[in-house]
């Protein structure tokens, strides 16, 4: 991997930190790179950097710090306008007094591109996100998911090489949610864009994303496709911030290769794969997804710690069955199991051993 | 604005005399001139009748009266207005008549209709005050004193700006003056479209150099200012600036014009008894004279000439600042109040397209 | 079941007379009386504002309406304090309805006048009725009261009796005059509020050139008001922009300041404007204290053009800031920064998506402040010296000096028919609806 072709590094962050009031860093050296063609979403809670990191990218904010590089050019210094980068944003923010034509429109006017060509792409956009029948139309009579569309349509018209999204499904409901994740991903596909999206919301990060970047406090915790985030989150954060997870407390007992044993505190050993930990006596948080979770003895791995649980509570939710358990002193341990014919339903107050394999068990930093 | 108030307060007031009805309700101009009435003739009125005077203020105390009027809501009982006012208001029908019979004898037993200075007394109305509109310089201001009304005009003489009232009358009477028109033949001139035409060369002179007043207070301020080097006035605003607020201001008597105030009772005045008594007491020879020991303007009665004494701050002896002072009516001349209701729409008009220019 | 198919099959049969209820009666009456008792308290609620409207302004407006055509002071006589009406000159306007315009007034004209002046004697309304003539012939007034005051003595021949009186009684422009005011309906007001008058025939002329002024005025007060709407239209564009985009903390303290002259009175506020502006005043001495003016040539800031356009600038600017800012506030700042990703210039966006949003304030403040400019007279009064003189001056003047309430009538109705023109203008070229004040 020494040498980064052109091609790897279409977007560069560069040692980027950003200030708003000179006393505390909102963006603390922040380094990223982005291939061509790459779906890149930035994950995270609000106030952890994420929308000003993309503001920096569009130009709306400049970086206090580093270097942010576009295709090998720093853009450090070039005005929104010039960077050529197509945007959606949270609010769609299109332009009111404009029919959805001339919204459309508007950066083909303003790269001075002649009326047929203008209308033209200006149809050929339309099409593309399935709204040729509404040119005409006032934004203010469309549904907020035929806004959305206009809205990536628009950022697309000019055919940028790079998209940026700011939280664009964050006003629709579910449904249409998890429809537009799906056009969107294959549109960016199609056409060969980089896209970089900003959401807090993990579902959408781990659908859409080749990669996704978490960030909290500032720094950017992990970047990794969705399944490794989701598999093997490098610590605590993560692990908590993507997905459901089950935490227990205790000290690292001893740590032999990736396989460890931890100690918890009411005195349970159980096996893990250590993450963050490298040492006995180093204090530890346990983390295991609730889907992991077995309590079917034959289903169980030969010779792994089991522990002893107690059914307080058991929710059928269709397609699959979670059960809130006592684990360890730990009264919120989830586990879900499949809604399978032979499925066992347990019972509230019901006593049983949980186990799991040891590498969904992460040793992580307390 | 101040009329508003005004009219809320007499509103007030009235209501308030239904149940006692011993009040009287006199609207003036305000500023000293009211406060030289309320010292001579409110104050020892009410001592002696024991009714009391509500006193309140106007620009114009006319302007509301046909107003109050014709709205059937009549506050005022008592008004001081200007000459032209009186006689207008009088034959619309809006004031009550006064009987002359009501006014007391002179001391010497001379009759009312005798003593009152020829024109003071009219059907509607009875003047207390003669009063006059003469030119003042502020001495610190001036290059040299201007000595005649042809001063005033003179902008070569003495440079600076000048105070003019925004009104025909007066200021159309004074440029005919300066223009060496003898007292006497002002109105026959003006009566003529050459001898108007004749005023307004005189006033094209100095139209730059003019700074319009409206208000009685404003003069003696905007001399005081600087704004202005002369300005005309009413004689007892600037009598009252120099004598009582000692500023550096002094009267020219050439060319003045002199006018009467007088009383007049809104016809359907609520008090109107009270009101006729009022006016009765305070144009008696006494209180006249009284008056002017407040304000620098004459009394209508020829027998309170004598009785002019010092003026309040008890030093300054009032006599040489009565418009009717002997040495001041060298060049005079008396308001004709006939041609200015005949004359007031054309010369305003031709004065406001004059001043619109 | 029976009784639901009946319905449904009249109204397939007779789709004129609409859909039923169940129970058979027309679904819109029945509508109309469930929403009658919601629409009655609805009215009552409303009642008091709709009559404290009626009669402090349709009233007030219709009042004056009708004064600028109707003047009763050569028709009939008040007695003001019994309200007893007389009518007067009903002679001579027998007279005019018999002999047309034109007709030489003869000696049965003459007889006819001088039995009216006997009445307008006893009624004490020569002054009335002379003050009506004079508004349209200078002079006419003392004519009517020196000889309603000899009028017991004039004797056969009248024509006569009266030229001795004045010579002028026979003045053809008096008896045009005359004719018109003994109606009392007429347009003459008007045709004075726009410098015209009648001549002796009855042909409307322009009134003698030195004495033109409303046409003049009128249209100074509408270039002052348009220049004083574009002033403070570019003051407070920036304002309202500041306003809208700070924290709200911040723009709420800038508000107060902004709403700050609000809690003045005007006169003060005025006042203050001629003490910095005159030219012993603040800005005059500054200006000379920095050595960047001469003693002599101080500037000339109040009591003229300029005066006005400051206080009323000024006076005004709030009017012009509220509206603007409730319109910016809500744009939100990513139409912008859109428009910018698009790869429009900071001027480009501006221009094509921020200004075109914000277009219903400036109409809503550029008329508001328009409207108010129109028909603001304390401050050009104080300050407006001569050539700061707008034409609500001379409304004022003849509201409170010349007392010619017909004439200032009419100058009001036409700026208000000017502001209706506005208004509607307004309304075809920007639409009504776009409008928002706040």
């Amino acid at each position: 991997m020494a040498h980064v072709s052109r091609n790897d590094a279409f977007v560069e962050f560069e040692r980027v930190q950003k200030s708003y009031d000179g006393e505390n860093l909102v963006v603390k050296d922040l380094n990223l790179t982005l291939p061509k063609g790459e779906f890149l979403t930035m994950l995270g809670p609000s106030g952890s950097g994420k929308t000003t990191c993309l503001m920096m990218l569009a130009g709306f904010e400049t970086a206090t710090h580093g270097d942010i590089r576009l295709d090998g050019v720093s853009i450090n210094h070039i005005p929104p306008h010039k960077r050529g980068i197509g945007m959606v944003f949270q609010n769609y923010a299109l332009f009111p007094h404009m029919t959805i034509a001339e919204n459309l429109s508007f950066p083909l006017e303003v790269r001075n591109i002649g009326k047929s060509d203008r209308e033209e792409k200006v149809k050929r956009a339309l099409d593309m996100v399935e709204m040729g029948a509404f040119g005409g139309r006032r934004p203010s009579q469309l549904s907020g998911g035929q806004q959305q569309r206009i809205a990536l349509a628009r950022a697309l018209v000019f055919e940028p090489e790079l998209v940026l999204m700011d939280e664009p499904l964050g006003a629709l409901d579910k449904q249409l949610r998890e429809k537009m994740q799906f056009e969107i991903t294959r549109l960016a596909h199609n056409l060969g864009i980089t896209t970089v999206y900003v959401t807090h919301d993990q579902t959408e990060a781990l659908t859409m994303s080749d990669r996704v970047a978490v960030f909290n406090d500032g720094r950017i915790q992990q970047l990794a496709p969705p399944t490794e985030l989701y598999e093997s989150p490098v610590n605590s954060f993560v692990a908590q911030f993507i997905g459901e997870n089950n935490t227990l407390e205790g000290t690292v007992a001893e740590v032999n290769g990736n396989r460890a044993l931890v100690k918890l505190d009411d005195g349970e050993v159980i096996d893990c794969k250590p993450v963050n930990v490298s040492k006995p006596g180093e204090r530890t948080r346990v983390s295991i997804r609730p889907e992991r979770v077995e309590y079917n003895k034959d289903r169980m791995q030969e010779g792994v710690h089991t522990l002893q649980a107690e059914v307080l509570e058991f929710i059928y939710m269709g397609d699959i069955f979670r059960t809130r358990l006592r684990v360890a002193g730990n009264d919120e341990f989830i586990i879900k199991t499949r809604n399978a014919p032979d499925q066992v339903r347990l019972e509230p107050g019901q006593q049983i051993d949980i186990g799991w394999m040891p590498e969904d068990c992460h040793a992580l930093d307390a | 604005m101040k009329i508003k108030t005004a009219l809320l307060a007499s509103a007030l007031t009235t209501a308030a005399a239904v149940a006692q009805a011993q009040e009287v309700t006199v609207m003036s101009w305000g500023g000293a001139y009211t406060k030289s009435q309320v010292e001579a003739y409110h104050k020892p009125f009410t001592a002696e009748t024991g009714i009391k005077i509500v006193s309140v203020d106007a620009d114009n105390p006319a302007t509301p009266i046909k107003a109050q009027v014709e709205a059937g809501n009549v506050t005022i009982d008592v008004a001081d207005v200007e000459f032209s006012d009186a006689v207008r208001l009088c034959d619309e029908g809006l004031l009550e008549e006064i009987d002359v019979s009501i006014l007391p004898a002179a001391p010497d037993g001379t009759p009312a209709e005798d003593d009152f200075i020829e024109g003071a007394l009219q059907d509607c109305a009875v003047a207390n005050i003669v009063w006059s509109t003469v030119f003042a310089y502020n001495t610190e201001n001036v290059s040299s004193a201007p000595a005649s009304i042809a001063d005033f005009f003179d902008t070569t003489k003495i440079p600076g700006k000048r105070g003019l009232r925004k009104s025909a009358k007066a200021t159309l009477e004074m440029a005919l003056m300066a223009d060496g028109v003898p007292a006497a033949e002002v109105y026959d001139i003006l009566d003529t479209e050459e001898g108007v035409d004749r005023a307004f060369a005189v006033l094209d002179k100095i139209k730059d150099d003019i700074v319009w007043w409206e208000a009685g207070a404003q003069p003696p301020q905007l001399l005081a200012d600087g704004e202005v080097v002369m300005s005309t006035a009413y004689n007892g605003r600037i009598f009252n600036a120099a004598v009582a607020e000692s500023q550096p201001l002094e009267v020219v008597w050439d060319g003045q014009i002199l006018d009467f105030d007088l009383f007049v009772v809104p016809k359907g005045a609520p008090n109107k008894e009270a009101a006729l008594d009022f006016i009765a007491y305070s144009t008696d020879t006494q209180r006249l004279a009284d008056q002017a020991s407040w304000i620098s303007y004459g009394p209508a009665r020829k027998s309170s000439g004598s009785l002019v004494g010092l003026f309040s701050d008890g030093k300054t002896e009032m006599a040489p600042h009565m418009p009717t002072a002997e040495a001041n009516l060298g060049n005079a001349l008396v308001n004709n109040f006939e041609f200015w209701v005949d004359k007031d729409t054309e010369l305003n008009e031709r004065f406001n397209a004059w001043l619109a220019n | 079941m029976s009784d639901a198919t009946l319905s449904q099959a009249t109204a397939v049969n007779e789709p004129s007379a609409g859909l039923t209820t169940a129970d058979g009666k027309p679904l819109k009456q029945a509508l109309l009386r469930a929403q009658s008792h919601a629409r009655r308290r609805a009215f009552l609620l409303v009642a008091p504002l709709l009559a404290f409207i009626l009669l402090t302004f349709v009233m007030p407006i219709g009042q004056m309406l009708h004064r600028s055509v109707h003047n009763e002071g050569f028709t009939w006589h008040e007695d003001v304090t019994t309200g007893h009406r007389t009518p007067i000159m009903t002679n001579l306007s027998q007279w005019f309805d018999d002999n047309p315009l034109g007709t030489e007034p003869d000696e049965a004209a003459f007889a006819a006048l001088a039995a009216d002046l006997v009445v307008l004697r006893e009624v004490k309304a020569a002054g009335q009725a002379g003050t009506r003539i004079n508004y349209e012939r200078s002079g006419s007034r003392s004519m009517f009261t020196k000889a309603a005051r000899r009028a017991n003595k004039l004797e056969a021949p009248y024509k006569e009796a009266l030229l001795e009186l004045d010579e002028d009684w026979v003045d053809p422009s008096l008896w045009r005059v005359m004719r018109d005011a003994s109606s009392s309906y007429t347009a003459n007001f008007y045709l004075a509020a726009l410098d015209r008058t009648k001549d002796a025939d009855g042909k409307v002329t322009q009134v003698n050139e030195n004495r033109q002024v409303y046409v003049k005025l009128f249209k100074r007060t509408l270039f002052l008001s348009i220049i004083i709407t574009l002033l403070t239209l570019i003051l407070a564009y920036p304002i309202a922009h500041l306003l809208a985009t700070l924290p709200l903390g911040k723009s709420n303290l800038l508000m107060i300041l902004v709403l700050l002259p609000f809690w003045t009175s005007l006169l003060v506020r005025t006042t203050s404007w001629m003490v910095l502006l005159q030219s012993q005043g603040v800005v005059n001495d500054a200006l000379v204290g920095m050595g960047l003016l001469g003693d002599e040539n101080r500037l000339e800031m109040m009591y003229n053009q300029m005066g006005t356009l400051i206080a009323m600038t000024h006076i005004l600017l709030p009017f012009m800031v509220l509206p603007l800012y409730s319109v910016m506030r809500p744009i939100n700042p990513s139409y912008v920064r859109a428009a910018r990703s698009l790869g429009a210039t900071s001027w480009t966006a501006f221009r094509r998506i921020y200004f075109p949003q914000t277009v219903p304030g400036i109409g809503a403040g550029a008329l508001l402040v328009f409207i108010l400019a129109v028909g603001y007279y304390i401050t050009p009064a104080l300050v407006g010296g001569a050539d700061g003189q707008l034409i609500s001056n001379l409304i004022a003047f003849h509201m409170q000096k010349s007392l010619n309430w017909s004439l200032a009538a009419a100058l009001a109705a036409l700026l208000l028919g000017g502001i209706l023109i506005l208004y509607w203008l307004y309304d075809r070229l920007v639409g009504i609806d776009n409008l928002k004040l706040g």
